[in-house]
């Protein structure tokens, strides 16, 4: 199942048509202690880069954007209770919704996991 | 001989011995750990006490009568007084130290502005009182808009929004009441990066798409990337300046040309004025609005949450839509200009702000500022604050690292980042170990655009030997953190309070306060 990175630090896993959308462990690292997601409602639908859920840590909000294009089949509803799951585990329990993908042929740009690393290297 | 009966014998205690750490109160000599007021007051008492009701009295709520106890401690007014008096005992303000929060201008409030706005004439009097009875406080408004309109170079003042940001709604609501008497339905207001964070708010609030435009390297707006996206949708601009880095933007007067040659307008957030005050007129530099804070550049008192007053000055060709009321000059004496009267002369406003006329205690007070200073004087406040600035910039620098330190002079604030500490250490730590030194922290973590920043505003109120007290201590707490000290993680170790956890309140916020003594019985 491959996995991708965006420049905006969100990871996606692709299985098919369906994918799962995240924060990488650099994003959580540097938005420190998080107490607060907005995870999308199922049923809506995003356009590649659309504003698709709210984080925020003690000092900072920060949008995370979708990464592709789809519809959201299921936001995890873990979050609103334990937000800080995405610190302890960013890019596997603390993962944010999954879409139904509109275009299977959106990856084009976005980083594998070597190229994430060094890009993130350079920050 | 008379023998000493009273015992009084003064001499210093012999020497070296420790005193006992703690005390039974749990004070540290006059300044006591206060309780909380539900702690201190009992539900069962009252302060105050009513005498019985003779004739039968008729309830006249109705509906509406309490039907149970809602648990208000019972305090007597010495019980009162005291326990807010302690608590602000442990207050910082400006009469106490340095307030060194950048973006904030928290410069010394004059006492002779105080003076002036307890006089009866300006303090005791009603905004619904006939306007002949209040000519003197007219008279005021219409001095002070005459002012502002005079140091900015533009065509007309609106003096009714009370704060910063309502003085930008206010800016933003000129222009789109301007757009659409042309019938013009541009939708996208551009906010640089190195914008105040209430731009982007007051943009969405108006019903504006938000759009960013990069910084450049400098730390200044990017022209050619602001030249590129303007373009007939674009309504405004709001450009900061000087921005929240602390620097002056240079390309102004090209931005603003660029923006009006697209049909657009250019909002100034005017909240740095301090800075340029007597220097420079943002009229000159094809500025159409911007909104100017009463109490940072004119020193009118802030913090704690107010009053802010931020009037809005206008070109010429916003000043048709600029709200009422306003105060005009007649034969007749000063007459204000509100609705009943505003078709004649104003027909094309967008309306109205707040109920009356604005906050008249700001008024006196920044008036009184600017009398006393004078033109020249205000014009020194600006240069003043400047060099206050960069005397931190360059005192620090050494131990800190000035993101835009190549970019030449700062303006009225010095901007630091985390770089340099070690590591695990942060500018949290330095905030909190300032505590400890006797200052209130520096603003930090903002601007966004520089990690872990350090926003230090000294204002022209600081004297050298003051500033270099605040840069010794900060210098000495910075190379604590170089050096990998851990008890800077554990600061603040003299405050009231230690470091509070900020998540665990975040997460979970105890948002109201109960009996634990109920709230044991209950479980």
């Amino acid at each position: 199942m491959p996995r991708y990175f965006t420049e905006d630090h969100e990871w996606i896993d692709v299985d098919g048509d369906t994918a799962t959308v995240g924060i990488t462990e650099y994003a959580q690292s540097q938005l420190g202690d998080i107490v607060f997601v907005e995870t999308p409602e199922t049923g809506k639908q995003f356009s590649k880069g659309d504003e698709a859920a709210v984080v925020e840590s003690v000092k900072a909000a920060s949008d995370v954007y979708s990464p592709v294009s789809g519809t959201v089949t299921e936001a995890n509803g873990e979050l609103e209770d334990n937000p800080a799951l995405v610190n302890d585990d960013p890019e596997g329990e603390g993962w944010f919704f999954k879409l139904n993908l509109a275009d299977t042929g959106e990856f084009e740009g976005l980083m594998d996991e070597a190229k994430y690393k060094a890009f993130v290297d350079k920050l | 001989m008379t023998i000493n009966q009273s015992g009084w014998k003064p001499e210093m205690t012999s020497g070296d011995q420790q005193g006992p750490t703690e005390t039974f109160t749990g004070a540290r000599a006059l300044m006591r750990d206060e309780a909380l007021i539900f702690e201190i007051g009992s539900t069962d008492t009252t302060g105050v006490d009513f005498g019985e009701v003779e004739a039968p009295a008729s309830d006249r709520l109705g509906g509406l009568a309490r039907n149970r106890d809602i648990g208000l401690p019972g305090l007597s007014e010495p019980e009162t007084v005291r326990h807010y008096t302690r608590l602000s005992r442990q207050n910082y303000a400006i009469d106490t130290g340095i307030f060194p929060l950048g973006s904030c201008t928290m410069k010394h409030n004059p006492r002779l502005n105080e003076r002036v706005a307890r006089m009866p004439g300006f303090a005791d009097i009603h905004p619904l009182q006939p306007v002949d009875t209040v000519q003197g406080a007219l008279e005021v408004i219409h001095q002070l808009s005459n002012w502002l309109v005079t140091l900015t170079g533009m065509h007309s003042v609106a003096m009714s929004p009370k704060a910063g940001a309502h003085g930008e709604l206010c800016g933003i609501l000129a222009i789109r009441a301007a757009l659409e008497a042309r019938g013009d339905t541009r939708e996208v207001i551009l906010v640089p990066e190195s914008a105040h964070g209430t731009n982007p708010a007051t943009a969405a609030f108006a019903g504006y798409k938000v759009e960013g435009i990069p910084a450049n390297g400098a730390g200044r707006v990017d022209l050619e990337a602001l030249k590129q996206r303007l373009g007939p949708d674009v309504a405004a601009v709001m450009i900061t300046n000087p921005n929240t880095c602390g620097l002056f933007e240079p390309d102004m007067k090209a931005i603003s040309d660029a923006v009006h040659a697209a049909g657009g307008f250019v909002y100034c957030d005017g909240a740095n004025f301090n800075a340029i005050v007597g220097r420079v007129r943002p009229g000159d530099l094809g500025v159409d609005a911007m909104h100017i804070n009463l109490h940072k550049t004119f020193s009118t008192p802030h913090g704690g949450g107010g009053p802010g007053s931020g009037p809005v000055v206008f070109s010429q060709a916003l000043t048709p839509y600029a709200p009422l009321p306003f105060v005009e000059k007649t034969a007749d004496g000063f007459q204000l200009v509100e609705e009943e009267t505003a078709e004649e002369h104003h027909a094309r406003s967008f309306g109205r702000m707040v109920a009356f006329h604005g906050q008249m205690g700001m008024f006196t007070r920044a008036l009184s500022y600017m009398l006393s200073h004078g033109a020249d004087g205000l014009k020194q406040v600006a240069e003043d604050a400047v060099l206050n600035a960069n005397y931190v910039l360059r005192s620090l620098s050494d131990v800190l690292q000035a993101p835009f330190g190549d970019s030449g002079p700062c303006m009225h604030e010095a901007l630091f980042s985390d770089k340099g500490l070690a590591e695990g250490f942060s500018t949290l730590d330095i905030a909190k170990a300032l505590i400890d030194e006797g200052y209130h922290p520096m603003t930090m973590y903002f601007p966004l655009v520089v990690h872990g920043a350090m926003l230090i505003e000294p204002t022209e109120t600081e004297s050298k030997a003051g500033l270099d007290q605040f840069i010794g201590a900060v210098r000495s707490v910075v190379e604590r953190a170089k050096a990998g000290d851990e008890t800077l993680k554990g600061a603040p170790w003299y405050a009231p309070r230690r470091r509070l956890d900020e998540t665990q309140a975040a997460r979970k916020p105890v948002l109201v306060w109960e009996d634990p003594n109920l709230v044991q019985a209950a479980e």
